[in-house]
C-alpha cells in the first residue's frame, strides 16, 4: 500500500510528488510511461521556462532537472517506461512495465498528472487530400529535438499556439522556410513573447483571421490554400491564398488528457475538459487530486509547478489527517469569462485564502474582474488588458470567501 | 509460371487467394500499391449489410446474403474485429414508410433473417438519441460492423501462409495472350499465369479492357466521412441509416467495432479515380444529412475525416463472370461488396473451376489465423503474455492501449508492414484520438530497428509519403 501513487512525471507529477515529501507524506511512488522522468519539458530546448518560479531563463530539461535533482534528494520512488490502464474508484491502479508484467497498486490517495495532447488535423476537420506532411507541432518538435530529424523543408504553420510558434523559430533555424502562421481567430493564441521572438524576428507573416480549407498532395503535402474567414469563423470566397510547401504543422490548441480520470468515474468539467476540482486540487472522489495541464492547459510550466505543489501538499495531508469537510461554494462564469478552476471551493477553518485561474472569451482592453454572490459584491479586480491565450489569477482572501452563500459568479465588465 | 494470378489486393482478391489457397495451385496476388487493402476497403462506411436492399434474383442479393451468414463464421476463425449489432433504416415521414415496408418485402424474398418493422417507441427505446421525427424503422438483425482493412489483411496473411505470393508494387500496364498463357506486364516486370482473376476495384475496367471487348464502364463515386471519438461512440447502439435513394444508401450513424461512431458517406461522382480527398461543403452536407436521424452528435469530438471511391459501373448487378478465356471479371463490386465478399470469391472459385482450372485440396493447410490484441485479454492473460514476450509490456499507442508487441508482431506478419500506416491497419496504432500525434515516432522508430533501414526511408503511407526530410544540422 502506497500513501500516494502520482501519476505521470512530468512537471506537474515531478512537482506534486516533491511538495506531498515536504509535507510529510512517505511511500510515494511516481509512474511514468516514457524511458524518463521530465515529460515534455525534455523536448522544449528553447529557453524561457522558470522566469516566475526559479527567477531564471532555464531551458526545458534545465528545468525538469532542477526538479528530478530535487526528488533525487527523497525517498519518492520511480517507475519509469510504465503504462497505467486504469484506475479504480477504490485506488487501485492497474499498470503494466517490460520488467513486472501487468500490475495492481493500491494507494491512499492518487495525484493525477497525465498532462494533455494536441488536437488533430481530424479534430478540427481540414478538407483536402491526406498526405503525409501534416503533423502536430508537438510530433514535429519530437522528430526535431529528441530524434535529430526535420520533417520538412517548406512549412506552414495552422494556429498560433506556443508550440506552433516555437516551431516557427526552430525550423527556420534548422534551415527550413516558415512561410506563414495562420490563425482562424482575430488575435494570436500563444504569448505576446513568442509572438514578437519567434514570427516577427524572423520576418514570418502572421494572418490573422485566417484558416487552412484545403491540403493538396498525392503523397506528400504540395500546395495549400488559405483563406480569410468572417466573424462567423467562415472562409470568406475571393480571398483564397496558395502556399507551395511540404509540411503543415498544427498548433491549434490543447486537450487534457483525462481518459484514466472518466475511467475511475470523476465528475469533468465540459469547459476544461479536465476535472472538477475543489481549492486544494481534490477532484469529486475523495483522496484523489488533479494537477497540471491535465486539469485545464496552462499558459507557462512555471504555474504548473506552483498548482502542482499546491496538491501534493492537500494530497499529503489527506494522507496524515483524512478528508475535509466544510461548507462549499460553486464558482460561477459570468459574461467574458471561459472557465475556473478551482469549480468549487471548500470552505475549512485553518485555510487562508482560494487562488482562482481563469481564461477570458475574448481580448479586453482595461477591466474589471467582479465577483458576486447572489448579486452582493464580494470583491473586485482591474486589469489594463486580459486576452484567452493569457491566463488571468486572482487570490482571495478567506474574510472575502466568508461573505459568500453558496456562489460566487466571475464575470468582467469593461465600462470601466 | 502461376496457375492464377489475381489482379487487385482489396478484401475481394484476398478473399479469393483466401479460398484458392487451399487448393494444389500456384497463386499470385498483383498489387499496384505497397500494401493490400489500399483502396475501397480501407475507407468505406465497414459495415456487413443484412441484404435487403439488392433486387430479389440478383447475383448481389444472393452473394450478399451467402456473404453475411460467412462474415461471422470467418471472423471467428481469423480473429478479425466483428459485431453482430443489427441496423435500422429509419423513416421520418409517411412516404419513406413504404419504402421501409418495400425493404422488408424485399429482405423476406431474398432470404434475410429476422426481418422487422418497429414503431416510433422501441425505436427511441432502443435508439435514445435518434430524433423525434422517426415514423418507423426496418430492423435487421443479422447486420454488422467488421475491420474492413483487417478482413482483407486476414484473408491475406492466410493465404500467404498457405503459399499464396504477394507482389507489391505492380501495376498492371497491358495483358498479352499467348497460346496456353497470358503475359502481365508492369514497368519493367512480367509475370505469366494460365488464369486471370479481374479484382481491380475501380481500375477493374481498364485491366478487362486489356483482354476483352468493353462490356461496362466503372463510375467512381466518392463518398466522405467523420470518424469520432469514443466519447460519441454511445450516440448510436446499432447501424443507424437513412431511406435509400437512387444515388446511395444515405448518411449512416453507426458505431465501428472500436467503439468509435462513424458518420457518412455522400456521394459525389469523380474523374479522378484515386482522388480521395475530402471537401468542406461535402462534410457540411454530411453533417447536415446525419443530423436528420441523430441531431446531437458533437463534431468537435471528431477524430478523423476520409473519402473512399466506390466502384460503382453502368450495370446495375455485380459483374462477376468469364470475360474471356481463363479470365474473371469481379468487377462494379459495390457496395454490398465488402459484406458479399467472401460469397464472391466462392464465385470465383467455381468459375475458374468451369474455365477448366483442376481444383485438388493441399494435404497440409489453414484456415484460421492467430491474432494478439492486448487490451481485449485478462488480466491473468496480459500477465503470461508479457512473460513470455515483455514487449507485449509497454504501451506505445496510449490512446489504443497498442504494444511494442503487437506492433513487432505486425512488422513480421505474413503481409509484413513496411510503412507507419501499415502498422496502423495491422493493429490499431495510431489509430485513436490523438491520430498518431504521440506513437508516430515510436513506430517509425521502431519500423527502423526491425527492418534495418533509416528512419528517413520510412513512409506514413504510399510510395513518396515520406515522413521525415532530412537529418539536423548537428545529426551525422
Amino acid at each position: 500500500m502506497y500513501d500516494i501513487i502520482v501519476i505521470g512525471g512530468g512537471p506537474a507529477g515531478l512537482s506534486a510528488a516533491c511538495s506531498a515529501f515536504e509535507n510529510g507524506a512517505k511511500n510515494i511512488l511516481i509512474i511514468e510511461r516514457d524511458k524518463e522522468l521530465g515529460g515534455i519539458l525534455n523536448q522544449c530546448v528553447h529557453n524561457g521556462f522558470g522566469l516566475h518560479y526559479f527567477k531564471e531563463e532555464l531551458t526545458g530539461p534545465e528545468y525538469a532537472e532542477r526538479f528530478v535533482k530535487l526528488l533525487n534528494e527523497t525517498s519518492v520512488q520511480v517507475m519509469l517506461d510504465t503504462m497505467v490502464l486504469d484506475i479504480s474508484n477504490d485506488k487501485i491502479v492497474s499498470c503494466i512495465n517490460t520488467k513486472d508484467g501487468f500490475m495492481q497498486l493500491k494507494a491512499k490517495s492518487i495525484i493525477l498528472a497525465m498532462g494533455c495532447r494536441e488536437r488533430t488535423r481530424g479534430a478540427i476537420a481540414i478538407p483536402g487530400d491526406r498526405p503525409a506532411g501534416v503533423y502536430t507541432a508537438g510530433s514535429a518538435q519530437k522528430y526535431l529535438n529528441i530524434d535529430g530529424f526535420m520533417v520538412g523543408k517548406r512549412v506552414l504553420i495552422l494556429g498560433s499556439g506556443d508550440i506552433g510558434l516555437i516551431m516557427a523559430r526552430r525550423m527556420t533555424l534548422e534551415g527550413a522556410k516558415v512561410l506563414a502562421c495562420v490563425e482562424v481567430m482575430p488575435y494570436s493564441g500563444g504569448l505576446n513573447r513568442n509572438i514578437v521572438q519567434c514570427l516577427n524576428d524572423f520576418d514570418i507573416p502572421l494572418y490573422l483571421s485566417h484558416t487552412i480549407i484545403d491540403i493538396q498532395g498525392k503523397n506528400r503535402v504540395e500546395k495549400v490554400i488559405v483563406a480569410k474567414v468572417g466573424e462567423d469563423r467562415k472562409p470568406i470566397k475571393g480571398t483564397e491564398m496558395e502556399f507551395e510547401c511540404d509540411t503543415v504543422l498544427l498548433s491549434v490548441g490543447l486537450i487534457p488528457e483525462n481518459e484514466l480520470t472518466k475511467g475511475a468515474g470523476i465528475n469533468m468539467d465540459m469547459r476544461t475538459s479536465g476535472a472538477v476540482v475543489y481549492e486544494n486540487m481534490e477532484t469529486g472522489l475523495e483522496g484523489v487530486f488533479a494537477c497540471g495541464n491535465v486539469v485545464h492547459v496552462h499558459d507557462l510550466v512555471d504555474y504548473v509547478t506552483q498548482e502542482s505543489a499546491r496538491a501534493g501538499a492537500a494530497a499529503a495531508d489527506y494522507v496524515l489527517n483524512g478528508e475535509k469537510n466544510g461548507e462549499i461554494i460553486t464558482l460561477k462564469n459570468g459574461t467574458g469569462v471561459t472557465y475556473t478552476v478551482p469549480q468549487k471551493i471548500r470552505l475549512t477553518d485553518n485555510m487562508k485564502n482560494a487562488e482562482i485561474f481563469f481564461r477570458v472569451n475574448k481580448v479586453f482592453g482595461l477591466s474589471k474582474i467582479n465577483l458576486t454572490s447572489n448579486g452582493e459584491k464580494i470583491a473586485s479586480f482591474k486589469r489594463e488588458h486580459m486576452a484567452p491565450g493569457e491566463m488571468e489569477h486572482i487570490i482571495l482572501p478567506k474574510v472575502l470567501l466568508d461573505k459568500a452563500k453558496n456562489e460566487i459568479l466571475v464575470e468582467i465588465d469593461n465600462e470601466v | 509460371m502461376f496457375d492464377v494470378a489475381i489482379i487487385g489486393g482489396g478484401v475481394i482478391g484476398c478473399a479469393t487467394a483466401y479460398k484458392l489457397s487451399k487448393y494444389n495451385l500456384n497463386v499470385c496476388v498483383l498489387e499496384k500499391e505497397n500494401d493490400v487493402a489500399m483502396g475501397a476497403t480501407r475507407a468505406n462506411s465497414a459495415i456487413i449489410h443484412a441484404g435487403y436492399d439488392p433486387e430479389p434474383d440478383t447475383i448481389m442479393a444472393r452473394l450478399n446474403v451467402d456473404g453475411v451468414k460467412q462474415a461471422k463464421e470467418l471472423a471467428k476463425i481469423l480473429n478479425v474485429a466483428y459485431k453482430n449489432i443489427g441496423s435500422m433504416v429509419l423513416a421520418f415521414s409517411e412516404e419513406e414508410r413504404e419504402t421501409v415496408k418495400k425493404l422488408y418485402e424485399r429482405g423476406n424474398k431474398n432470404g434475410v433473417p429476422g426481418l422487422e418493422i418497429l414503431e416510433k417507441d422501441e425505436i427511441l427505446k432502443r435508439e435514445p438519441n435518434v430524433s423525434e421525427n422517426v415514423v418507423c424503422a426496418l430492423w435487421a438483425p443479422s447486420a454488422s460492423v467488421i475491420n474492413p482493412w483487417e478482413y482483407a489483411l486476414a484473408f491475406a496473411e492466410v493465404a500467404a501462409v498457405n503459399g499464396t505470393k504477394f507482389i507489391f508494387d505492380f501495376e498492371v500496364k497491358d495483358i498479352k495472350k499467348t497460346d496456353d498463357y497470358y503475359k502481365i506486364i508492369s514497368d519493367g516486370k512480367e509475370i505469366n499465369a494460365k488464369y486471370i482473376v479481374n479484382a481491380a476495384g475501380v481500375y477493374s475496367d481498364k485491366i478487362h479492357n486489356m483482354v476483352a471487348k468493353p462490356t461496362f464502364n466503372i463510375i467512381a463515386s466518392k463518398g466522405q466521412y467523420y470518424l469520432m471519438d469514443k466519447a460519441e461512440g454511445s450516440k448510436a447502439n446499432c447501424t443507424l441509416f437513412q431511406c435509400p435513394s437512387s444515388v446511395g444508401k444515405g448518411v449512416l450513424v453507426s458505431p465501428t467495432v472500436h467503439g468509435n461512431l462513424i458518420v457518412g458517406p455522400d456521394a459525389t461522382n469523380s474523374d479522378v479515380k484515386d482522388k480521395v480527398n475530402t471537401t468542406g461543403d461535402q462534410l457540411e452536407f454530411v453533417r447536415l444529412t446525419a443530423a436528420k436521424s441523430v441531431p446531437d452528435i458533437n463534431y468537435r469530438n471528431s477524430i478523423r475525416n476520409f473519402a473512399g471511391m466506390r466502384a460503382n459501373t453502368d450495370r446495375d448487378d455485380f459483374i462477376i463472370e468469364v470475360a474471356s478465356e481463363h479470365f474473371i471479371d469481379l468487377a462494379g463490386i459495390k457496395s454490398p461488396g465488402l459484406s458479399a465478399a467472401p460469397a464472391i470469391a466462392d464465385e470465383a472459385v467455381m468459375l475458374l473451376e468451369k474455365e477448366g482450372l483442376y481444383l485438388t485440396e493441399k494435404d497440409n493447410y489453414t484456415l484460421n489465423r492467430e491474432h494478439i490484441v492486448f487490451k481485449e485479454l485478462s488480466n491473468e492473460k496480459k500477465q503470461a503474455v508479457i512473460k513470455e514476450n515483455n514487449l507485449y509490456g509497454r504501451v506505445i499507442c496510449r490512446c489504443e492501449t497498442i504494444t511494442e508487441g503487437e506492433i513487432v508482431d505486425a512488422i513480421h506478419s505474413p503481409i509484413p508492414a513496411k510503412t507507419v500506416d501499415g502498422v496502423k491497419r495491422r493493429c490499431n496504432a495510431g489509430m485513436g484520438r490523438c491520430q498518431g500525434g504521440f506513437c508516430g515516432p515510436k513506430v517509425l522508430e521502431i519500423i527502423a530497428r526491425e527492418l534495418n533501414i533509416s528512419p528517413l526511408e520510412i513512409l506514413k503511407d504510399k510510395n513518396g509519403s515520406n515522413i521525415l526530410a532530412n537529418k539536423t544540422k548537428g545529426e551525422k
